[in-house]
């Protein structure tokens, strides 16, 4: 699959009236992010859950490791809350950025 | 070898949709609109017409309706009057701020309240801020050949905007006359297929008719704009086009009888100009320079044709079905403004507003007035008060 | 059942709230439908927050209706996508509780009635969110709106929900179900169903709001699941003429602890929790004599 990705050359252009591209995205939104949630590969299984609940798409199963999009992560902490084997734990922003 | 039918204003419309192929067609019933629908569902029942007839449940979704296929690369029609083209003001505004190349037919009615189902124009001249190009067309034959033009006006690449055709109702959409119509190939010649750009495709899919921030808005409403002004030239050229290949011309936004040395012009929209044109080969047998100007578009507006058209004249009304209550007629309004440099003596006639006939006796009245102009010393004038 | 959702997102970038249900509800659904898939969305949460030029959220065809418009739009598309020769496509509205149950029902009616090929699914978050949780039809008893401040006089939201399953069922629509993103398996089957369905269909899922119930962003799965095992909410279908309860839950959990936990309801007395206890009673009685 192909991941959606900021385009880093729109120029600032407009269509001739309002037809746009589909998935025409130019700004990512970590900046709304509290705190992070942070998945420890030890203790998950893979399940998929956190990947079905996220209302923004961003946790995805990469090579057998669930991996998460943090450029669009808002940081709600549903999957954190639904993990049935708590392998995501919420980090504070600051603090999960060493 | 000439096709002559004996049609009414709302068949030849019809007919009109019908040789312009649409594939979606979505309206809803309203007094004097419903012969056209009418007439396009038996088409669709003879399969003579291939198309998608839509049962809507409102004006609203049927504008609605029909924008959704359109992006979808759909040629459409749909058909409203009075009340109902009000209920689909938002949509509107809608479909021309999206750029939307539709073709709407309205009979031309009066509004609640008083309910009244006859014709006058205040219905689409309430509706001039809404981004739609609007042409009123004076007899069947014109009618047919409009709803044509619409499609190649609405779906042109500098223009893609809304088109809205008016016929007066009941005066024009159900008076009978003998008119031409055109050969299938004649059209096709004509009206190529429909082909939108950034139209919804499963290979190239789009994002449509979104928002945008304040500093991009009113570039997109900069835009609009100006495809309204670049469609004054391709209305010209879709005439002569036309003309070439059908022999008929309209002769664009406007257009002048007997003006060239009139000292008096009346300035008309839509079915009335027949009646005024014949008032004035009266009055020129009796020696009176007078001339009329045909309003065909008032978006966009024939602001220099009124200015060329009325040259030579010193005094100009403007006999109107309307009235922006609390001022003038909506006609008038926009023909003072284009004739603002001017020094001529301009009067507004606001008549058949309910539907109420405006007879030759009342144009003879009018012109008399024009004549004593002096004497008159209101700018807004009802005509046919008497009962 | 993870093998069953195309991989790709469809629904990214978005500008909704962080925990927004309804963004949920927009992403599984178009996982399920997949890439030729045609979207229309009225004004709303959802358009608002997925359709700012440049951020433009969509990976599919997808449009904004007039708030009233959602199902005729969708028409529209059916019937171009018909006349264009245009072949196995799905053609879907999301649309909120106001948007449906309010200012869009007239053309949702008229959608059903004409049979089109359309799938209408209605995101509810009970209020309209978008504009700042004004009441809707679809708001629940009790509950504190922005027009429905909990003082002596208005005391919250008085009307209870139209029921907006029995009036699409009532067309004898060919498809229609309630869903809860509580229940997200429950909900990518009945997805599936709707497209796979000759006709018009119908969902309507439970979309908890963070920011219009008062709850923490984490929580609007959770607070779905807990409205059906509480009975406030339920999941059923409505398929060739006849009723289906998916779940049917024999003890229901305490409706007092699921309202204490939503600052939306906050200020309900004893009377207003067992008025709405007795609500809940009626509807489930309602519920199993028909549907079981």
């Amino acid at each position: 699959m192909s991941r959606p990705t900021v385009k880093t050359d729109f120029s600032g252009e407009i269509p001739k009236g309002t037809y746009g591209p589909a998935m025409h995205l130019t700004e990512t939104l970590e900046g709304w992010r509290n705190s992070r949630p942070v998945i420890n590969n030890n203790i998950c299984n893979i399940c998929g859950l956190c990947y079905l609940v996220c209302p923004e798409g961003v946790i995805f199963n990469e090579k057998n490791i669930m991996d998460i999009d943090y450029g669009f992560c808002k940081g709600c902490g549903i999957c954190a809350r639904e993990c049935r084997k708590h392998a995501i734990t919420m980090q504070k922003e600051g603090a999960a950025n060493e | 070898m000439s096709n002559k039918v004996f049609v009414s204003g709302n068949e030849a419309v019809a007919i009109g949709v019908k040789l312009a192929k649409p594939n979606v067609i979505a309206a809803y019933p309203i007094t004097p609109q419903t012969i056209v629908v009418e007439r396009l569902a038996e088409m669709v029942e003879r399969q003579e017409l291939n198309a998608e007839y839509m049962y809507v449940e409102s004006e609203h979704s049927a504008l609605s309706a029909v924008m959704g296929a359109s992006v979808l690369g759909a040629r459409t029609f749909t058909a409203t009057s009075s009340q109902g083209l009000l209920y689909m003001a938002e949509v509107m505004h809608y479909a021309s701020g999206g750029r939307v190349p539709l073709v709407m037919m309205n009979a031309n009615r009066s509004l609640a309240l008083p309910w009244s189902i006859f014709g006058d124009q205040r219905d689409s001249l309430s509706m001039l801020d809404s981004g739609w190009i609007q042409v009123y067309v004076e007899d069947a034959q014109e009618s047919l050949d409009m709803i044509i033009q619409a499609y190649a006006l609405a779906e042109h690449k500098e223009v893609l905007t809304p088109v809205m055709v008016n016929l007066d109702g009941f005066v024009l959409t159900h008076t009978y006359e003998a008119i031409e119509v055109p050969k299938e190939e004649q059209v096709d010649k004509f009206l190529p297929g429909f082909e939108l750009e950034g139209k919804m495709d499963l290979e190239n899919p789009r994002n449509l008719f979104f928002s945008s921030s304040p500093a991009d808005n009113i570039r997109f409403k900069v835009q609009q704009h100006q495809a309204m002004e670049n469609s004054r030239e391709i209305i010209e050229i879709l005439d002569k086009q036309y003309g070439e290949i059908t022999g008929r011309r309209y002769g664009g936004l406007a257009t002048g009888y007997k003006t060239e040395d009139a000292d008096i012009i009346l300035i008309t929209l839509g079915s009335i100009t027949g009646q005024v044109r014949a008032v004035v080969d009266v009055l020129r047998a009796g020696g009176e320079k007078v001339g009329v100007v045909k309003i065909r578009f008032m978006r966009p507006f024939p602001e220099t044709e009124i200015l060329k058209l009325c040259s030579n004249a010193a005094v100009i009304g403007v006999l109107e079905k309307d009235i922006s209550f609390g001022y003038h007629g909506t006609v008038y309004t926009n023909v003072t403004d284009a004739l603002k440099n001017t020094n001529k003596r301009l009067i507004n006639f606001v008549g058949g507003l309910g539907g109420k006939n405006i007879s030759q006796q009342d144009i003879e009245e009018i012109f008399r007035r024009l004549k004593n102009v002096d004497k008159d010393t209101n700018i807004v004038n009802f005509i046919g008060l008497e009962v | 059942m993870l093998d069953r959702l195309d991989k790709e997102e469809y629904f990214y970038g978005h500008k909704g709230c962080g925990g927004c249900g309804g963004s949920l509800a927009v992403r599984l659904a178009l996982k399920v439908l997949g890439k030729d898939t045609f979207v229309v969305l009225p004004a709303g949460c959802m358009s608002a927050v997925g359709f700012v030029y440049p951020q433009l959220c969509f990976g599919v065809n997808a449009l904004i209706s007039p708030f009233a418009s959602t199902a005729a739009m969708l028409s529209g598309i059916r019937a171009a996508a018909k006349s264009l020769n245009i072949k196995n496509c799905n053609v879907v509205g999301f649309a909120g509780d106001g948007g449906t149950a309010d200012i869009g029902l007239q053309a949702l009616s008229g959608a059903i009635d004409r049979g089109d090929k359309i799938i209408y699914i209605c995101y509810d978050n009970e209020a309209y969110m978008n504009t700042g949780v004004q009441q809707s039809s679809l708001t629940p008893y009790g509950a504190r709106t922005t027009t429905t401040p909990p003082g002596e006089h208005i005391h919250g939201s008085r009307n209870s929900k139209k029921n907006m399953f029995e009036i699409v069922a009532a067309h004898h629509i060919k498809y229609a179900a309630t869903a809860s993103i509580g229940n997200i398996p429950d909900y990518i089957k009945k997805v599936e169903k709707a497209k796979n369905t000759n006709g018009t269909s119908y969902i309507h899922i439970a979309a908890p709001c963070p920011t219009g119930w008062g709850i923490d962003s984490s929580e609007t799965v959770a607070i779905a699941r807990e409205a059906v095992e509480c009975g406030l909410w339920y999941l059923a279908e409505y398929e060739d003429g006849k009723y289906k309860l998916n779940k049917n839950v024999k003890e229901f959990t305490s409706i007092r602890t699921y309202l204490k936990k939503q600052g939306r309801f906050k200020h309900l007395t004893d009377e207003d929790i067992q008025e709405i206890e007795r609500q809940r009673d009626e509807n489930i009685k309602f519920i199993k004599e028909r549907y079981i």
